[in-house]
């Protein structure tokens, strides 16, 4: 749910949870992308890491 | 034919043996599948479930299931967030299970609700009133959380691992695993502690409600709580499970014991928790509902729900696995170490079901009776369908990916294949496995 949705109401409920769930994704998103960004740089550099 | 997947310098059973064993856990797998065609195009019906088990079977399943793969987030937690380093070597089959008891439990949960179709109405129109919409949220986002945490394992295969994206791929994944960590511990508690709120708040159901903090009732904490303490007891049990199965040791001893002396305090603490929390709840919450203690465990029939199943989960399967796993001869010895464990993963499955099962088995007006509840074989198979699954996925991640950091070293090859020392003689001579740390 969004906040352009017709049932979205402003008040505390809908802050925290869809915030809390918004939040998580973000950073997962955020994470997974940096990763896969990083990921191709360093292949197309042709630096690969040498352990993990 | 299949070892140019298998890691560098591991020992796997036959293709034949691994594929006969496979077929066996199909078996299984196949009359979940016909169980779960059944109840798609057939509906609920096909289930025992009325008016008076709203939730049933499948809620139990999904409830211990998912405090059994508790110990991913909270050996992850430890690993990553407390810094315990030895846990490393234990992390990638806490995720492993994990990930597929949050797979198992979602599957049921799709059944569950009737019309899978509209699953998603529970994030698009969600109800912010709801434990179990907080509950739906942190499910769903947490096991992207472990399918990211178990997505470099897969990178890290043989021949995944030669291309250098997927390599640099996993590289970088591992680099920021304890953001991934730090995210699932802080969704695992919110629904973990969900998930015990919602017996917690049925004010109409004496049985169930606790008082608590805020919003929360003390059932929060204590699920939370348990599937931390019992959680890492299921990582053993399976650890040890396979182990005996492939008939070599997989983890160090050391590395175990830690993880059992955690999990013992926890299971300690927890219990000492609970015993605090039924004392008050028998002589202050219940009866001013209107209560005796013995109401809830009296007077129904064949004694399903006699006093023996508080003694049975808090007795013998809360205080005497704490008591084995805090001391060192308790953990150092197989036997009660084996012993302690199982009677953990099966208090904490005791436990849910105690919370979701025998509060709707009582009555709770003067003119009802108790209600009394067998799944059919529907709701069993498809209980059964994600653990054949689980078990079949879990077999296959251990043939072919690095999940064990310590077994190249706990289980030294007596000679090297031909044809490794020949294609990669540098590494070959190194002797130990590549560690993953995710």
């Amino acid at each position: 749910m969004f906040p352009f949705n017709f049932e979205w109401i402003w008040d505390a409920g809908h802050l925290v949870f869809m915030g809390g769930l918004w939040y998580a994704l973000t950073i997962l998103g955020l994470g997974l992308t940096y990763c896969i960004i990083k990921a191709a740089y360093d292949s197309f550099k042709g630096q690969g890491a040498d352990h993990h | 034919m299949d070892s140019a997947l298998i890691p560098k310098g591991v020992k796997r059973c036959p293709t034949w043996q691994f594929l006969l064993w496979i077929g066996a856990v199909s078996g299984v797998l196949l009359w979940g599948v016909l169980a779960m065609i059944l109840v798609y195009f057939k509906g609920l019906n096909q289930t025992n479930m009325n008016n008076a088990y709203g939730f049933a079977l499948w809620i139990w399943a999904d409830l211990a299931i998912i405090a059994l793969g508790g110990g991913a987030f909270f050996t992850g937690f430890l690993r990553y967030i407390v810094g315990k380093d030895e846990l490393k070597n234990i992390v990638n089959f806490a995720v492993l299970v994990g990930f597929y008891c949050y797979v198992s439990a979602l599957m049921i949960l799709g059944f569950d609700i009737g019309q899978p179709l509209r699953g998603w109405f529970i994030f698009w129109h969600a109800n912010v009133h709801s434990m179990l919409t907080e509950v739906a949220f942190c499910l769903s986002a947490y096991l992207g959380v472990l399918a990211i945490e178990y997505l470099p394992l897969i990178l890290e295969n043989r021949q995944i691992d030669k291309v250098p994206f997927f390599h640099n791929m996993s590289h970088n994944m591992h680099e920021i695993m304890a953001v991934f960590a730090a995210t699932g511990a802080f969704l695992s508690f919110f629904h973990q502690g969900s998930l015990g709120g919602v017996p917690g708040v049925l004010f109409a159901r004496p049985f169930g409600f606790r008082e608590g903090v805020f919003v929360w009732p003390w059932t929060f904490f204590l699920f939370t709580w348990s599937a931390a303490a019992c959680g890492p007891c299921f990582t053993i049990l399976i650890t040890k499970i396979t182990e005996t199965a492939a008939r070599k040791k997989l983890v160090k001893d050391n590395v175990i014991e830690l993880l059992a002396k955690i999990s013992g305090w926890m299971l300690a603490t927890y219990i000492t928790a609970k015993i605090i929390d039924t004392i008050y709840w028998a002589v202050v919450t219940a009866p001013s509902k209107g209560f005796n203690f013995l109401d809830f465990y009296s007077n129904n029939s064949g004694s399903w729900y006699g006093l023996w199943i508080l003694i049975a989960e808090i007795g013998l399967c809360g205080i005497v696995p704490a008591a084995i796993l805090i001391t060192d001869k308790g953990r150092k010895t197989p036997a009660t170490l084996w012993l302690a464990v199982i009677l953990a993963v099966v208090g904490v499955c005791l436990n849910r079901w105690v919370m979701v099962l025998q509060v709707l088995a009582i009555p709770v007006l003067s003119f009802q009776s108790w209600n009394l509840y067998f799944p059919s074989w529907q709701e069993v198979a498809t209980t059964l369908l994600p653990v054949a699954l689980g078990i079949i996925s879990i077999s296959i991640s251990y043939r072919y990916l690095p999940i064990f950091p310590q077994e190249l070293e706990l289980n030294p090859p007596d000679s090297p294949p031909a044809e490794q020392v020949a294609e990669e003689p540098a590494e070959a001579s190194e002797g130990e496995m590549e560690p993953a740390e995710a």
